[in-house]
């Protein structure tokens, strides 16, 4: 590997792995993200490879290892190029004749995915309504890139963003374009990149400056900042040379959590490929710009995620936030000038210097513009990765993308922005998502989890979930904090084992709503949103605990009561399975279930053929 | 100087001048309890709360570690800020409620009850002790460990730290455990030097450097007996 030393050494090595590549090469893509690889991949991978050599079509078919596509109901699945057919679930004997098809030019009928409106198999990836509502500016290069290949992203049009402002562009002239293209930080809070490049970029201390990707992706349920690290290292690194240029920083740093060991290791093999070939380091492409990105594996704490106690963290300091201002971008790291960025903010970076500023904006709503990434999860159809454009109403992902509800029971609500964020009911599908209308619903748009929850989810037991999780993870540092989701904590627990008060009920609103007055860091100033947004718009699920002692959705367990109906055949596959012994009953007649031995665990309801175990 | 204005009244500080220093200037009372001059300010308790900011940008800070701004305007006892006090002072008094700190603080905002299940922690995780052992005696013998309710205060290991000098300057600005201090629960002390009769101060030989805080310390009272 020759280091590259001018831009004229980038192109001509562009041009010449473009001319070398067929395009009308059938490639099988395997998507093998933690997910992929989870679910099955490696096998696929590993038959696909000794099926392409036993039957010499090394030559004819091309195979790529690539990161996740975002379809993760469906792994593991393969995409065949460039005719773009789609095999969802694809087993190991199947994979077998998927090469033999794809050696023949043919398409398996039999293995399609069959949309579940129409029952009819669709062949192509991008007509499955999943895929075909998506619009997917940083996700479909997912499908385009092997992860640990360089010239793959190079070939695919990567670097040429960078390429494109190191030989043309000025500083200022980046800066200008984040700005007009509206891109808002994508980690949550949604403030406008350009302007914090701006800032960033006017300071002058002549010390030094530092770019962050944060990379510290905590909240339950999402997987989006994953998949693109994942998938799509280098557009990463891209997009902070890009930054580094336009602000004049000096080092870089990727804060990634040790629990994405695949991202660090596909992490790790991209910053060594870019250095190799002299993007990274000193006088890149001789252009005299100088930058490096270290790597920093942060212990897992959901608190590092917050900007200064990541920058604590990166000290090698404990991980507690601390006053802002002064901003990091005034002092940050080493209390030199520091810009962070999430993932998915970097990401966009080279696509929107690519297509420009003002095609970028096209895409979106007012002051939203562009995409985002939400991790769709919960009781729908389709869990998966969905790149959507903002300004989309919650309806639309759920009902069209999503494919509606797993069973029967309906959806009730959706909890966007993890355990900072809050519950939407159903009631207000209408809204466009957009970083100002959920943070008028009380919820936030945060970096991208989306839980959808139905009848069966009970609102209180949400709201116990995410202030448990939270009174673990906050840092401990102000007292509100720590102590008011310790608190809010006991009393929905209280309320969930039925021995709440409406007294509580007043407590914990008045807590809650001190809670996210009083602390120091957005940790805390939204921990209190699961709690108030429960209450704002299921206030009655909340009093049926409390009054009468009941728990609507059947979950909380000192609530509700198992029993047999009429609809029992006798069939003692019940008695069998109760690990308490508390069902009693012969063959061919009713059982009974004693409520004092009962632990209520549910494995009578799920092994019942004949709907007869009530949960009430 | 940098110009602003706290409940109504213009004042100007030097640069760098914390918003509680500047009300202290003016005479306005803010209470405190992680606050201590000659200590770097943290910003745990935050009893210290003031509200800034107009309109829907109106937000609380605490007034001990948010630094003056040119033409700020600060509300030490606005309706928002009062409340927020006396909820913090409740969850207070419902965790630690043998400090006679907080029983006065907690009587002078005319807290009458407490809401919350009772409980009896010493620690309220103000880090005064953390800050006194580093920045003052330079030791830097204990420190916070772990993260939300199993954050506490203790050395590495919970072993006796070899920089820790027993000067008892953590015992003399702990908030809480000034009753501890004074014999209520011997067993739970950190050195229990006053308590149980076997006073670190006693073996004053074996430190050179030892300095000590307490005043009146009751282990040297007993010894001048």
């Amino acid at each position: 590997m020759k280091r590259l030393s001018s831009i004229d050494d980038f192109i001509s090595l562009r041009d010449r792995l473009i001319t070398d590549r067929d395009p009308r090469t059938p490639t099988i893509i395997i998507p093998a993200g933690t997910c992929g690889q989870a679910s099955g991949a490696n096998d696929l991978i590993r038959i696909a490879k000794r099926q392409l050599l036993a039957k010499g079509l090394t030559e004819k078919i091309q195979l790529r290892i690539t990161g996740c596509h975002g379809f993760c109901e469906m792994e593991p699945s393969i995409l065949i190029e460039p005719n773009g057919t789609f095999y969802p679930k694809v087993g190991m004997e199947e994979m077998v004749r998927i090469v033999d098809a794809v050696a023949e030019g043919k398409v398996l009928e039999d293995l399609l995915f069959i949309d579940p409106l129409t029952g009819k198999p669709i062949e192509k990836q991008n007509d499955i309504p999943f895929f075909n509502k998506q619009v997917r500016t940083v996700l479909a290069r997912n499908e385009k890139v092997d992860p640990i290949r360089m010239y793959n992203y190079i070939e695919s049009g990567g670097y040429s963003a960078m390429v494109k402002v190191l030989s043309n562009g000025k500083p200022e002239w980046v800066v200008e374009e984040i700005k007009k293209s509206g891109l808002r930080g994508r980690g949550g809070a949604g403030f406008p990149t350009g302007l914090k490049w701006q800032f960033l970029a006017a300071q002058q201390n002549g010390q030094g400056k530092f770019l962050v990707c944060n990379a510290d992706e905590g909240d339950p349920g999402a997987y989006m900042d994953r998949s693109v690290l994942e998938g799509n290292p280098h557009s990463i690194i891209e997009g902070m040379i890009i930054g580094a240029y336009a602000t004049g920083a000096t080092e870089g740093v990727v804060y990634v959590r040790n629990e994405y060991p695949l991202a660090i290791k596909h992490l790790i093999i991209a910053l060594r490929q870019a250095r190799d070939f002299g993007l990274l380091g000193k006088d890149i492409l001789g252009t005299g710009l100088s930058f490096d990105i270290n790597l920093v594996k942060g212990a897992g704490a959901f608190v590092c995620g917050e900007e200064t106690a990541l920058i604590r963290s990166i000290e090698g300091k404990m991980g507690e936030p601390r006053q802002r201002p002064p901003y990091p971008v005034q002092k940050g790291i080493e209390g030199k000038p520091t810009a962070i960025n999430n993932v998915e903010t970097w990401a966009n970076i080279s696509a929107i210097i690519e297509i420009g500023a003002e095609e970028f904006t096209r895409v979106g709503a007012k002051n939203n513009s562009g995409t985002k990434i939400f991790s769709l999860v919960g009781k729908i159809k389709h869990t998966g990765l969905v790149e959507v454009p903002m300004g989309i109403t919650i309806k639309e992902i759920i009902d069209d993308i999503g494919g509606g509800p797993v069973g029967e029971a309906r959806i009730k609500a959706v909890q966007t922005g993890g355990p900072s964020g809050g519950c939407i009911p159903a009631s207000m599908f209408d809204l466009s998502i957009d970083y100002d209308s959920l943070a008028k619903a009380g919820s936030i748009m945060g970096s991208g989890g989306m839980i959808v929850m139905d009848e069966n989810t009970c609102m209180v037991d949400v709201a116990k979930y995410f202030m448990n999780f939270l009174k673990d993870e906050s840092c401990g540092k102000c007292f509100t904090c720590r102590k008011g989701t310790q608190r809010m904590y006991e009393i929905l627990e209280d309320i969930s084992n039925g021995k709440g008060t409406l007294a509580d009920l007043d407590l914990l609103e008045e807590l809650a709503l001190v809670v996210k007055d009083t602390t120091m860091c957005g940790l805390g100033q939204t921990a209190s949103n699961p709690v108030l947004s429960t209450l704002k718009y299921f206030r009655e699920e909340y009093i049926e605990h409390i009054e009468n002692k009941r728990c609507p959705a059947g979950v909380c367990k000192e609530l509700i009561t198992y029993s047999i109906n009429e609809n029992c055949t006798g069939c003692l596959a019940c008695l069998a399975v109760c690990p308490e012994e508390a069902i009693t009953g012969k063959k061919k007649e009713l059982h009974v279930i004693d409520p004092a031995k009962c632990i209520k665990c549910g494995a009578c309801k799920s092994i019942c053929k004949y709907d007869a175990v009530d949960v009430k | 100087m940098i110009n602003l204005s706290i409940n109504g009244l213009k004042v100007s500080v030097e640069e760098g001048t914390t918003l509680l220093e500047a009300a202290k200037f003016l005479g306005f009372p803010i209470p405190t309890l992680c606050y201590m001059e000659g200590l770097s300010p943290y910003g745990a308790c935050r009893l210290c709360v003031v509200e800034i900011g107009e309109g829907p940008k109106a937000k609380l800070v605490s007034s001990c570690t948010y630094l003056a701004e040119e033409g700020m305007k600060v509300r030490t006892a606005s309706a928002r800020v009062v409340r927020a006090r006396k909820m913090t002072l409740e969850l207070l008094l419902a965790s630690c409620p043998q400090s006679k700190v907080i029983q006065d603080l907690a009587a002078a905002h005319d807290i009458r009850q407490q809401r919350f299940r009772q409980e009896y922690e010493d620690c309220i995780l103000c880090g005064l002790c953390v800050r006194m052992c580093k920045e003052q005696m330079m030791s830097g013998a204990i420190g916070f460990r772990g993260r939300g309710e199993n954050r506490s205060i203790g050395t590495p290991f919970d072993i006796t730290s070899d920089v820790c000098r027993q000067c008892g300057g953590c015992i003399y600005v702990c908030p809480a455990c000034s009753l501890r201090c004074t014999y209520t629960e011997p067993e739970k002390a950190i050195c229990g030097g006053c308590a149980n009769l076997s006073p670190p101060c006693l073996e004053k030989e074996e430190f050179d450097d030892m300095m000590c805080y307490m005043d009146p310390c009751v282990a040297c009272e007993i010894k001048k007996k």
